[in-house]
């Protein structure tokens, strides 16, 4: 094989692999923004505390996996029921952040919501710090091990259960937003609250309900970030969660479609940016993005003028 | 007429702002009328709808639906009891499609074959929805916009309809329409209205009785014709 020819195939092997990486990471994002996204879409409010949503989700999942795992279940039972027990959990717990701290807040003015969620996610951050630890805590390392290759690109087994749940919940969530009665009156109250309220819709019950599935998303997004990189920590919710935020902006922030597109191009300009430009700048470009969105296209990808796609 | 009011309120005070605010109302309508609330900008007609579906909390007084007392209740319950408003603005869900509108007006039902059967009722009300159905409700003209409200509000199936300025800046075949709909849905399903309307001569005519509200209050009562009649309400409201 000619040296060049070696050279060139080498490229294309580094470049699939960050393809591959940048799937995997953009699909995560993805999940985690649109509960930011939907969040805004229905009381216009950043829920800072969404980041220390997808956290809880990432402990939640290592204790139960690692409880499973001890009880010697096989892996998939292990992943599935970790899944949806700490999805639940996290649906709850959003559920009773929303009613603690937004909902007596619902008539008074944005910034004091938007105050009392950055309070909620400093009291969750802490809590998770003082009842975990400190330190890292590690995700069973037998869950989902090997991987194979393909065009010279390693493909792990894990990689593939990532990507799968996550397609699985961003069809799911689709069906539920755009299919289903309740997705409609969702739709219907993020549209107009006092209309919704004139054909019998309870706002409340529907704001209380995207907050859960907003943070079942995170939650799923949380453990397979713990799986993916082997452990969590009390702050992880912090960076991903702003970068799944620049993402619900990218996209255009209260459309659905675009925080998932939003978030495939915020991982992969991540992941490419580390293999091509800088690893240590990676999480700087997010935020790059993020500012350069904010001042040249305000309304994001899908904003405003393409309307379909909004809550 | 001796038989229970469906609608009553008794000295209701309101405000919403500080201009459109309502004094001591009190009103009647019985089961099977078209009553009118006639009055110009910023006499409170608003308001009053919008107290009486329990959107707009109440600063005084009394509002019974049915015999039973429902000020202070959520506002999303009353749809399912019979009590259905077309507001001001039509507020069509823009975002949603037109089937998609018609079938939030029924939110609160679960017989799935009689809300086919009611949107198919509404297609024949209005054919233009139907041709419409798949697009998004606020790309559909004025009038449109008003029929689809109309046919949200239809299907919840209503007993009493409340509607907040229905001809507003509508073409006047439109308008003609919309009100020959009013006269049939009172008429063949019994649905009980109360007219809001700036155009008093078109409401008058569609209504049994009219109330004339000026700077939130209520200042004549009378049967629609006699209004019509009355020299000072064709001075003050039908422009002569």
């Amino acid at each position: 094989m000619a040296p060049a020819f070696h050279k060139a195939h080498k490229h294309v092997e580094f470049f699939l692999q960050q393809l591959v990486n940048g799937i995997t990471l953009g699909g995560v994002y993805a999940l985690v923004a649109l509960g930011y996204t939907m969040v805004y879409g229905i009381i216009q409010l950043i829920n800072f505390a969404h980041g220390e949503i997808f956290a809880a989700g990432g402990y939640m999942g290592v204790i139960l996996i690692s409880w499973l795992v001890s009880q010697g279940y096989p892996p998939f039972i292990c992943l599935s029921v970790a899944l949806v027990l700490a999805m639940g959990y996290c649906a709850l717990l959003a559920m009773a952040v929303e009613k603690l701290a937004y909902k007596p807040l619902r008539s008074s003015s944005r910034l004091s919501v938007l105050l009392s969620a950055l309070g909620m996610s400093i009291f969750l951050q802490n809590g998770l710090m003082l009842t975990q630890g400190v330190y890292d805590r590690a995700y069973p390392g037998e869950m989902v091990q090997g991987g194979f290759e393909i065009g010279g690109a390693v493909i792990s087994y894990m990689q593939i259960v990532i990507v799968g749940i996550t397609v699985l919940l961003l069809v799911g969530l689709n069906i539920l937003v755009f299919k289903t009665r309740i997705g409609k009156a969702m739709r219907a109250t993020a549209q107009d609250k006092t209309m919704s309220a004139l054909v019998g819709i309870n706002s409340s019950r529907i704001i209380s309900l995207t907050f859960a599935i907003g943070a079942a998303l995170a939650c799923a997004a949380g453990i397979m970030v713990g799986m993916y990189y082997g452990s969590v920590r009390y702050d992880m919710g912090f960076v991903p969660g702003v970068k799944a935020f620049s993402a619900a902006v990218l996209g255009g922030i209260g459309n659905i479609t675009g925080a998932m597109l939003g978030g495939l191009i915020i991982g992969m300009i991540e992941v490419f940016a580390a293999g091509y430009i800088s690893s240590e700048y990676k999480d700087v470009f997010a935020f790059i993005i993020l500012i350069g969105v904010l001042y040249f296209m305000p309304t994001g990808i899908m904003g405003e003028n393409v309307d379909d796609t909004r809550v | 007429m001796t038989q229970q009011p469906i609608l009553e309120l008794k000295n209701v005070s309101a405000a919403y702002g500080r201009i459109n605010a309502i004094k001591d109302i009190s009103l009647k309508v019985y089961p099977g009328e078209v009553v009118s609330i006639i009055g110009a900008n910023g006499a409170g007609k608003s308001t009053t709808l919008m107290s009486i579906s329990c959107v707009l909390p109440i600063t005084g007084g009394e509002i019974y639906y049915d015999g039973e007392r429902i000020d202070g209740t959520p506002a999303d319950l009353l749809p399912s009891r019979g009590l259905c408003q077309v507001p001001e603005g039509r507020r069509i869900f823009p975002r949603l499609t037109v089937e998609e509108n018609l079938d939030m007006g029924a939110f609160f039902r679960k017989d799935k074959a009689g809300i086919e059967h009611d949107m198919n009722r509404v297609f024949q009300l209005f054919p233009i929805l139907l041709e419409r159905r798949r697009q998004h409700g606020g790309t559909l003209s004025g009038g449109e916009q008003q029929m689809l409200a109309m046919g949200r509000a239809l299907m919840s199936r209503p007993r009493l309809l409340l509607l907040d300025e229905p001809s507003l800046g509508l073409a006047p075949l439109i308008v003609q329409q919309i009100f020959r709909i009013i006269r049939e849905i009172n008429e063949a399903d019994g649905v009980t209205v109360v007219l809001v309307e700036q155009n008093a001569n078109l409401a008058l005519q569609a209504s049994t009785r009219g109330y004339v509200l000026e700077t939130g209050n209520v200042i004549m009562e009378d049967e629609a014709k006699a209004l019509l009649a009355n020299p000072d309400i064709r001075k003050a409201y039908l422009g002569e």
